[in-house]
């Protein structure tokens, strides 16, 4: 039966079909459902890890058992990821290993742009881009093939547009050939400086090999499709895709599966057959500035843009000079910026911290869009974990900074790198207070488990770590809950640990307000009658609330009846 | 001739599963289909679009400014926003149901007057209807999105009812079938 495949999904397939056993993720959108579809496989073991950097050593120590194995993350995933990226490339693999990397131009859901081919070439590793569905299950299958041919791990990027776009795929049998022997084999797997010098040799005259094997197409991964040959476009991924729906048979194609290594005569050969020759890519100028390494006269960043995501017709107004036509309604279209949801238990801890007029060290997560109006409690966010090692270094510089000033980190995201930052604090010795926003589960990336929510991927139980006895470990003695439905109660649990000589950790405990397990209260209504239309209530920036007619009122379709509204209105307007 | 379909709304209103009706139900037909969706920050009540478009053979996921044949708009503002996406002979369908975004919340902007007639205005070929007092009539406010359906589909002249039904059913769950089945009627027989 032929079936819509999601990105992500398709590569989920590839994997059950190509036998892998093996699969280690932290979520990361656009990458996350890959890991989710993954664990429907019975098959496959599968898992949530702490963070990238386990979850790929894990997908390595499975490979070197003998098991096709995988991991998966978004682009600022393989940042965290790239030690053991740059040193496996040198081990090789046993069985096959394959990393998949979901780039975001565009930046949906993202803090930069990074291209991460970048790091195909830094760590000499392969990288196959797919440009829709049924590619993504093929070169997912194909990957493991390469990564056992030519002994590498090999990347699979992924860019949102790919992720998140459904198409049509074919499917096939699962083929599972077992565990491959292990052989201890200490020139391979231990890189201790005399093996790694004689390993570097390898990847080099791996990588010239695998030039060779570019160069005559790659197995159908590398494509050269002649029409019209007035215009030449090399490209890849979904700009392949956007290519083809602007020039049509207008232009003749070369289409780059394998973006890692990238061939050179193939190039050279296609340019000379065209007279104007474009290279179409997204982000960064990678293959031309490859192209011009070699020679190759392409029309590249001087016409097209690096930033954001491109387009029919962005390709269409570049290359053909069209301008699309179309209709404007002539009114104030006011931005929709995305909020925290109605019920949200963030929502009452941000006011406390307003409240409170604190500096704050923000993290990675639905929690960030707390820096927005009408809350604004936000001042820095850099990468995930920096809340709590960049308050310690703001501490470290202004020990008076120290009293007025905390970091607020989710639960996984505190797991995932928060915790080395909080050791910092306890060893080095500031008065810093770091709140942990505590709402069992992984939300911005679509409720995933994690080590401290009980349960596993597959919502199994599974062991809890327990936030206080953490910090209680790591050298925090002053450990404080507090509930964020609670204003009084949230306000007084961080003005305390503020006040309180050495660190302090505040868990800010109330579990997200779309788990499908939580039960909520009735909508509030607000009684025109006792409202005096002041307005307290919107300072909390709940979706849910909005003046009518000069009286709040509360949208009952949003409204989880979370009462942190109520605790404003000095009316008791709000039932 | 491709066609395309565009869905906008607001995060959380169920646009995700409108897109992924309409594909299934488009692949029954036999054309090749691509849905284009939006996860992540984007959803946590911003606005949000989703990209349907299917012929012989579809290459491009998006829809740009002047392609979509039909936008399907889940909120008044939305329909205007998006509406730039349309083509110059194209459709689109309005639920009449406001949300007010953060600045307006805030009191940082007001919500525009007369969103309706500035898309009639504009040239465009509008239909309208009232979806959330419909689907609180089938039985939950959450059926908004199945409404917008039904009206999507007495649109779409080249896929039959059944087939929309069909498609309907392999994507709720069972247990709210039979609500869904009357808001989807409900749209459609508007």
């Amino acid at each position: 039966m032929k079936k819509l495949f999601l990105g992500n999904e398709a590569v989920a397939r590839g994997l059950y079909e190509a036998g892998c056993r093996v699969v280690s993720s932290y979520p990361g959108t656009p990458s996350t459902e890959v890991t989710e579809f993954a664990a429907t496989y019975d098959e496959i073991f599968s898992e949530w890890a702490p963070n990238e950097k386990v979850a790929m050593e894990v997908a390595f120590g499975a490979s070197v058992a003998g098991a096709r194995s995988f991991c998966a993350m978004k682009h600022v995933g393989l940042n965290v990821a790239a030690d053991p990226l740059f040193t496996a490339s040198y081990t090789g693999v046993n069985a096959g290993m394959v990393i998949l990397v979901a780039d975001d131009p565009g930046m949906h859901s993202s803090q930069n742009e990074q291209d991460s081919r970048h790091y195909a070439m830094g760590s000499k590793t392969m990288m196959l881009e797919p440009s829709d569905s049924a590619e993504c299950l093929e070169y997912t299958k194909k990957a493991f093939e390469l990564s056992e041919k030519f002994d590498t791990p090999v990347i699979i990027r992924l860019t949102t547009r790919v992720a998140h776009s459904r198409s049509v795929a074919p499917v096939e049998e699962r083929v599972d050939n077992g565990l491959k022997a292990y052989e201890k084999n200490a020139q391979k797997y231990v890189m201790v400086p005399a093996n790694a010098k004689k390993k570097h040799v390898v990847v080099e005259q791996r990588i010239l090999d695998q030039i060779a094997y570019c160069e005559n197409g790659a197995d159908g991964l590398n494509t050269v499709e002649y029409n019209s040959k007035k215009i030449g476009v090399i490209t890849s991924g979904i700009c392949y895709q956007y290519a083809k729906e602007a020039l049509g048979e207008n232009a003749s194609y070369l289409k780059l599966g394998c973006v890692y290594p990238l061939p050179v005569d193939m190039i050279k050969n296609f340019a000379a057959e065209c007279e104007t020759v474009y290279v179409i890519e997204e982000l960064d100028d990678y293959i031309e500035t490859h192209c011009r390494k070699y020679g190759v006269n392409v029309i590249g960043k001087d016409a097209f843009t690096l930033q954001g995501e491109y387009s029919q017709s962005l390709i269409a107004k570049v290359i053909l000079g069209k301008d699309a036509e179309f209709m404007k309604a002539d009114v104030n279209i006011v931005p929709r910026p995305p909020v925290l949801c109605a019920g949200c238990p963030h929502r009452g801890l941000f006011y406390a911290l307003k409240q409170l007029n604190v500096t704050v060290s923000g993290d990675i997560g639905c929690y960030t869009l707390g820096f927005s109006q009408p809350l604004g409690m936000i001042d820095t966010v850099l990468c995930m974990g920096a809340s709590v090692s960049a308050l310690h270094g703001r501490n470290a510089a202004d020990p008076e900074n120290a009293k007025k000033s905390v970091a607020v980190i989710g639960d996984s995201t505190f797991i995932h790198s928060g915790v080395t930052g909080l050791i910092n604090i306890a060893y080095n010795a500031t008065d810093s207070v770091v709140i942990i926003l505590d709402n069992s589960i992984t939300g911005m990336t679509g409720h995933q488990q994690n080590p401290t929510t009980g349960k596993n991927i597959k919502g199994e139980p599974a062991n809890a770590v327990s936030l206080e006895a953490l910090a209680k470990a790591v050298g925090i003695q002053n450990v404080i809950v507090v509930d964020p439905y609670n204003l009084a109660e949230t306000k007084e649990g961080i003005k305390q640990a503020l006040e309180a000589d050495g660190p302090a950790v505040v868990i800010s405990r109330r579990p997200c307000a779309l788990l499908k397990t939580v039960k909520h209260n009735p909508p509030l209504k607000v009684n025109a009658d006792k409202c005096k239309s002041c307005k307290m209530c919107m300072k909390i920036g709940c979706p849910a609330i909005s003046m009518k007619d000069g009286k709040a009122q509360i949208d009952f379709t949003q409204c989880l009846g979370c009462n942190v509204c109520s605790q404003l209105c000095k009316f008791g307007a709000i039932e | 001739m491709n066609k395309s379909i565009m869905i906008v709304g607001v995060g959380g209103q169920g646009t995700l599963l409108a897109s992924r009706i309409l594909g299934a139900a488009l692949l029954d037909c036999g054309y090749d289909v691509k849905v284009s969706e939006v996860h992540g920050m984007s959803q946590r009540g911003g606005s949000v679009v989703t990209y349907v478009r299917w012929g012989e053979k579809v290459a491009s996921p998006i829809i740009e400014k002047g392609e979509a044949d039909i936008i399907l708009a889940f909120e008044q503002l939305e329909a205007a926003r998006w509406l730039e996406y349309l083509k110059p002979d194209g459709k689109i369908i309005v639920n009449t149901q406001q949300m007010d975004p953060m600045p307006v919340v805030m009191g940082a902007a007001e919500y525009p007057e007369g969103v309706i007639d500035a898309i009639r205005a504009a040239g465009a070929d509008v239909e309208t209807l009232d979806a959330l007092p419909m689907a609180v009539e089938a039985g939950t406010a959450k059926a908004v999105n199945v409404v917008l359906i039904g009206a999507m589909a007495k649109n779409m002249a080249d896929v039959d009812k059944e087939v929309w039904l069909k498609a309907l059913r392999e994507s709720v769950p069972a247990k709210f079938l039979d609500l869904n089945l009357k808001a989807f009627e409900m749209g459609y027989n508007n």
